[in-house]
């Protein structure tokens, strides 16, 4: 079977697969079940990320997010050993999370409205030759985005340096 | 290319408010962490559907660098969760009142 025709069935099962699992993150009671959710959120969205020719950012977002990511999260879960909740919202902060809710549904209106006003750009448009592969990726980084490259190596390296102190043992 | 660019974006505006909602309501620290994480998940999403319809690759670039930021955020925070547990023996939000007024 053609691919096109494959593509908006593809689409919809990712897009359900992220859906459902994205909203199941947010209402679990224990996180490590949460933690488990978002990675196959992560792997629904590596999907279509896939479907729109990225393909780079396909394997870094498998190797990064749902690997190294996740596996943090679910080392810090296992090490802290918390406890089940009782239910996922207290009763006693329902007012609060019935505002908070609705100005989120509030919220998603307004993007649904941004995006419906505008019209999407030509369909079908012609990509180059070797779009969103690694070796494109690797170009554009090593000369467009030179310096914004050199800039992420601090930030990585503050965050290794910022992580060891906060996290040892006598850190009060 | 037969699925919409709105489709994508939908999505992810789907995808960002239920990561609104989850920090907005949940109070279990690793849980609003990780809706943080699922509302950089989404707008990643957007730089790429862009990135493919404008047939631009600096999209793409750009989830490079948020995910490079991701990175570094979530090592740095959960290394003060854990902090923060050793001395509270909680990651409960509500009761993390210290700078409350």
């Amino acid at each position: 079977m053609d691919i096109l025709v494959l593509e908006p069935i593809l689409f919809a099962g990712l897009a359900a697969v992220a859906a459902v699992s994205g909203l199941l993150v947010i209402v679990q009671r224990h996180a490590v079940y949460a933690a488990l959710f978002l990675i196959i959120t992560m792997g629904s969205v590596a999907g279509l990320y896939v479907l729109l020719e990225a393909h780079f950012v396909w394997a870094v977002q498998v190797l990064v997010y749902a690997g190294a990511i996740m596996v943090l999260f679910l080392f810090v879960i296992m090490l802290l050993n918390l406890p089940r909740e009782d239910v996922p919202w207290a009763p006693r902060d329902i007012r609060r999370i019935v505002l908070a809710a609705s100005l989120s549904v509030v919220l998603l209106i307004e993007l649904a409205l941004v995006i419906g006003l505008r019209t999407a750009p030509a369909k079908e448009p012609a990509l180059s030759v070797g779009f969103g592969t690694t070796e494109m990726v690797g170009r554009l980084l090593f000369t467009k985005f030179l310096f914004p490259f050199e800039i992420t190596s601090i930030i990585l390296l503050v965050a290794i340096v910022g992580a060891m102190v906060l996290a040892q043992k006598h850190f009060r | 290319m037969t699925v919409p660019l709105s489709a994508y974006l939908l999505l992810s505006a789907y995808l960002f408010v239920l990561g609104v909602i989850g920090v907005a309501t949940r109070r279990n620290a690793l849980i609003i962490f990780m809706s943080i994480e699922l509302m950089l998940n989404a707008v990643n999403l957007t730089f790429v559907a862009f990135s493919r319809f404008l047939q631009s690759m600096d999209g793409q670039i750009f989830v490079f660098f948020v995910m490079a930021v991701a990175t570094a955020e979530v090592a740095v925070g959960l290394a003060i969760i854990l902090a923060i547990y050793r001395n509270r023996e909680t990651v409960d939000v509500a009761e993390l009142n210290l700078l409350k007024w």
